[in-house]
């Protein structure tokens, strides 16, 4: 929680602070919010971050459907989330004030640009009177600055137009609040003159207007005093901040190169996913191979095919591509392949929210196949987790011949944070086994047997090129061993129960689930993907005061990790908490029989801590 | 490269051991007799083979070839075969599909394989109808087809695969047919020799939901007048005796005697496939019996730019400009700080 101090000099300290950049889509905020974070964490904070966008690229300008935010949470402690309370507000547009007060501490700072709240952009944000001038506001420490007159009288010399002029305001904005939490505008200005070295009149423009606003603070005498947020007791090491989907794309990337593989990455663009086929297809060097399919069905075939070929397959999308994969995925199952199928999940049903986060679909990536069709699902749980987690899809699904679902959100997709660079060194191969001759018996002779299986029940990997191992394989039912079609009742039954129990035996080669937490007590609040710092600073709360409270969050949904049953029995309740109508629960107290109590949430929103940390108190006063 | 020479290998080298289950009398056969026929031509090894189908009588094929073999889901193979191909191009690749599975439920991923130029070799064969779910019309039925799911005549507009084929500006398109198994094979030969998207379509009958629906092309009394086999240069003539012919009347084609002296060779339409332009293929496409002969070989053969090697070009100019990818460099890109 955070504290704060008065110095003497007008400066307060905070262990953390949560600021929202908030404008039309065309303002630059998420551009103002990226900045002021990368200034954060080289400055040493850490730090947590969630942009917030619409689903429209352009909605009407000045309209509530139009505003876009970033909120950036840093601190001088650990954080695990982007903030549940926004104590800085800067608000580019009546619809922003609109769209984001709610939001806001009371007493917090609300930091408008005055000169956009005329009647027209009143209207449009559905304003009947002024915000500014009525005592709407007066809960808050409203500051009203003139950005926009502002930053054209400091470019009136500039040689640009009146167009490209007003879009250095938020440069204004981001000078102005550096000043106010103490950022350096270094790091800026060397951004400004990269991005812009070929543009020198939009790079002087921006860095003038950064410079013009962080005075503006000095001078302005409108805030009561400054804040300090102090540099992070973070492990040392070399840090850079990253994304879910960018680790994501850099895991995949590992994953091949432990492997020893060449990377095919088959996507068709869906929100919020894309990004990852952006990162992938900057990385050629890498033996990368990006196929932009003609549709989601095309993508992951295509992925198929190549995982049929020897690169090791990837697709990624989002839920209603994986609808559309649905199929395909089952060939992938019934023909034992290698490939890993990314969800960044999103609001669904349907088209639902784009650009929203949620975690519905554990049930589709379970069980969303037609016939008895198991597979692996695992979760990431924040944005730097993607990185290990994606390598570990790999892993598995490249030792085990089956393929993985891997969960990620919109969330942790487009959500920042600072990640300890892993040392390379330390990463352990990917042990890849091929088929190398036939198999038909100890002498060599008689043909390739596609599906005779080791001891853990993976077939063997014959690539084509491979001489002497040519064999076929497709979607109808196979005959154990033989792999020829076959489709007796017996052998139906063999091979749905050994598909079944080769994707069951992997709970050997998986680490036994952890909780954060007394190994025993009253509660256990268990969750799975990106709800993870939530959660995990929820149940710190509540064990700072003094409450048996642990954390389990599940990494491997299918197959679950073999101590998981005995981990639920521990405790006294059980909180199920996941933002959706309750899937991992349903699961949970099928396979467990545990009496689960839950928490769910389907606003495209992430969990607060604060819902969290009510619902433990509830539970355990009951 | 190995050294040792390559085994003379036989048509029944490549003959898989699995029993082959057709209807008997399907078309079917006489193309597999002479896919198997023409493998041992190609000079390339059985393991550098990969036979890829989606859904329906035509795939299963893969089946029965004694090389790699991808028997996938309904409509996908083009898609399927993408990976295949952009993954190893050294893999020589034929896609088996039949006139439902490449052009209702997987026209998409025809259209967009034809389009990028794959060095794939599709062959579709037409006997439209849907065979494996006992008869329903398919998207090449004619107008009026009467089936079990048509009882009062299909009202759906047929499509014509050369006619999408060439739409999609693939660079080889051929058409043949099973009962002239010498033009098959030729056909078949060199789509595998053609560097790029090959695409035939060969008329398959099914002789138990549409039987005879090519006799006019198969006919001995008939099809010398009902089919125009096309030669590279040469003037587009047919006709039992050799005496009808094919002139350009504006931009349409049309049925010119040669009997009475009126015509000569030289008026006639001289058969070009290698055109740049699709036209004259389009307007090859798009005759019809029995209006017109239906042409039969290739319509088109152009070189363009393959798919795969695009992709495999960029990928060595990468490494060549920044050197094969170090793991700790992406790691490092962006802004790094100590703690």
């Amino acid at each position: 929680m955070t504290t704060q101090t008065k110095t003497a000099k007008g400066v307060e300290q905070r262990t953390d602070v949560t600021i929202r950049f908030a404008g039309d889509s065309g303002d630059g905020m998420q551009l103002t919010g990226t900045q002021f974070t990368r200034t954060s964490a080289i400055f040493g904070n850490d730090i947590s971050t969630f942009p917030d966008f619409p689903a429209e690229i352009r909605a009407p300008a000045g309209t509530l459907a139009g505003v876009s935010g970033f909120q950036v949470h840093f601190g001088s402690e650990e954080l695990h989330t982007p903030g549940d309370e926004v104590d800085t507000l800067v608000a580019f547009n009546p619809a922003a004030l609109k769209k984001n007060i709610e939001d806001v501490v009371k007493g917090g700072l609300v930091i408008v640009n005055e000169d956009s709240f005329g009647k027209t952009d009143l209207k449009k944000a559905g304003f009947e009177s002024n915000p500014l001038e009525d005592d709407s506001l007066s809960q808050y420490r409203l500051i009203k600055i003139p950005a926009t007159k502002l930053t054209k009288e400091a470019l009136k010399d500039s040689p640009l137009g009146t167009k490209a002029v007003d879009r250095c305001k938020n440069f204004f904005a981001l000078g102005l609040v550096s000043w106010l939490y103490g950022r350096p505008l270094e790091p800026v200005v060397e951004w400004i003159e990269r991005k812009f070295g070929k543009n020198p009149d939009v790079a002087n423009a921006n860095r003038d207007v950064l410079r013009v606003g962080h005075a503006y603070g000095e001078t302005c005498e409108y805030f009561e005093n400054t804040y300090q947020v102090n540099k992070a007791k973070l492990t040392p090491g070399k840090y850079r901040r990253i994304s879910g989907n960018d680790a994501t794309a850099l895991g995949f990337i590992f994953g091949a190169r432990l492997a020893e593989k060449d990377l095919f990455y088959g996507s068709y663009p869906i929100t919020p996913a894309s990004d990852v086929l952006h990162a992938l297809s900057r990385y050629k060097h890498f033996r990368v191979k990006t196929f932009q399919a003609e549709d989601e069905i095309a993508a992951i075939c295509s992925s198929i095919g190549a995982s049929f070929a020897g690169d090791l397959a990837t697709t990624g999308t989002s839920g209603p591509g994986l609808a559309l994969k649905g199929e395909a995925l089952g060939l992938a199952v019934m023909t034992e392949l290698p490939l890993v199928v990314l969800n960044v999940q999103r609001g669904g049903p349907s088209t639902g929210l784009p650009t929203k986060t949620e975690q519905a679909d554990l049930f589709q990536a379970m069980y969303g196949r037609n016939g008895e069709c198991p597979l692996v699902v695992i979760a990431a749980c924040s944005p730097s987790d993607c990185f290990a987690t994606a390598i570990e899809a790999c892993r598995i699904t490249l030792e085990h011949m089956t393929p993985v679902v891997l969960l990620t959100d919109g969330f942790i997709a487009n959500g920042e944070e600072p990640w300890a660079i892993p040392d390379v060194s330390q990463m352990k191969k990917i042990d890849v086994k091929y088929a190398e001759g036939v198999n038909s018996n100890g002498n060599g002779e008689g043909g390739f047997l596609p599906y005779k299986r080791d001891d853990r029940l993976v077939r063997p990997w014959a690539i084509p090129g491979t001489a002497g191992l040519q064999h076929r394989i497709g979607g109808l039912e196979k005959q154990d061993i033989t792999g020829n079609v076959n489709y007796e009742p017996a052998n139906h039954q063999h091979m749905i129960d050994t598909r079944a129990k080769k994707v069951a035996l992997i709970a050997d080669n998986i680490p036994e689930q952890a909780v954060e937490g007394p190994d025993e007590g009253d509660l256990l609040v268990v969750g799975w993907g990106g709800t993870y710092g939530a959660l995990k600073s929820a149940c710190d709360r509540v064990r700072s005061q003094g409450k048996k409270v642990a954390h389990c969050h599940i990494r491997y949904l299918n197959p679950f990790p073999k101590n998981l049953g005995d981990v639920l029995k521990r405790y006294k309740k059980v909180l199920v908490a996941e933002l959706n109508c309750g899937q991992l629960r349903f699961i949970l107290r099928a396979t467990y029989l545990v009496d689960a109590a839950a928490l769910n949430k389907v606003q495209g929103k992430p969990f607060l801590i604060s819902e969290v940390e009510n619902k433990i108190n509830e539970l355990l006063a009951k | 490269m190995s050294t040792e020479a390559l085994p003379q290998l036989t048509a029944k080298d490549f003959a898989s051991d699995q029993e082959i289950r057709w209807c008997p009398g399907c078309g079917d056969y006489a193309i597999l007799a002479q896919v198997k026929k023409i493998m041992p031509d190609l000079g390339i090894p059985r393991e550098k083979i990969v036979f890829v189908s989606g859904i329906g009588c035509s795939s299963r094929f893969p089946y029965y070839m004694n090389t790699y073999g991808f028997h996938t889901i309904h409509g996908r193979a083009p898609a399927l075969a993408t990976g295949v191909k952009v993954a190893n191009p050294e893999l020589t690749v034929f896609v088996v599909t039949g006139d439902g599975d490449g052009l209702s439920i997987g026209g998409n991923h025809l259209i967009h394989a034809i389009r990028r130029n794959l060095d794939v070799n599709i062959l579709l064969f037409n006997n439209r109808i849907y065979g494996l779910t006992k008869g329903q019309y398919s998207p090449t039925s004619e107008l009026g087809k009467k089936t079990k799911s048509t009882p009062m005549g299909s009202v759906d507009n047929p499509l014509h695969p050369l006619s999408i084929a060439i739409g999609a500006e693939a660079s080889f398109v051929a058409r043949t047919v099973d009962r002239n198994v010498q033009h098959m094979a030729a056909m078949i030969k060199r789509a595998a020799e053609h560097r790029g998207t090959a695409f035939i379509e060969i008329y398959q009958n099914c002789n138990i939901f549409n039987d005879g629906a090519f006799l006019f092309a198969t006919e001995k009394e008939q099809k010398d007048d009902t089919t125009l086999y096309l030669e590279h240069g040469k003037p587009m003539i047919f006709g039992k005796d050799g005496d009808k012919g094919i002139r350009l009347n504006g931009l349409e084609p049309e049925i010119v005697s040669l009997k009475d002296g009126n015509m000569k060779e030289d008026d006639l339409l001289f058969h070009d496939e290698k055109l740049g332009e699709p036209s004259l293929a389009y307007l090859l496409s798009r005759m019809r019996y029995p209006e017109f002969p239906e042409p039969m070989g290739v319509l088109r053969c152009v070189d363009q730019p393959l798919f795969e090697q695009g992709v495999h070009k960029q990928i060595n100019d990468a490494v060549k400009a920044k050197g094969p990818g170090k793991l700790e460099d992406i790691l490092l890109e962006g802004d790094t700080w100590d703690v």
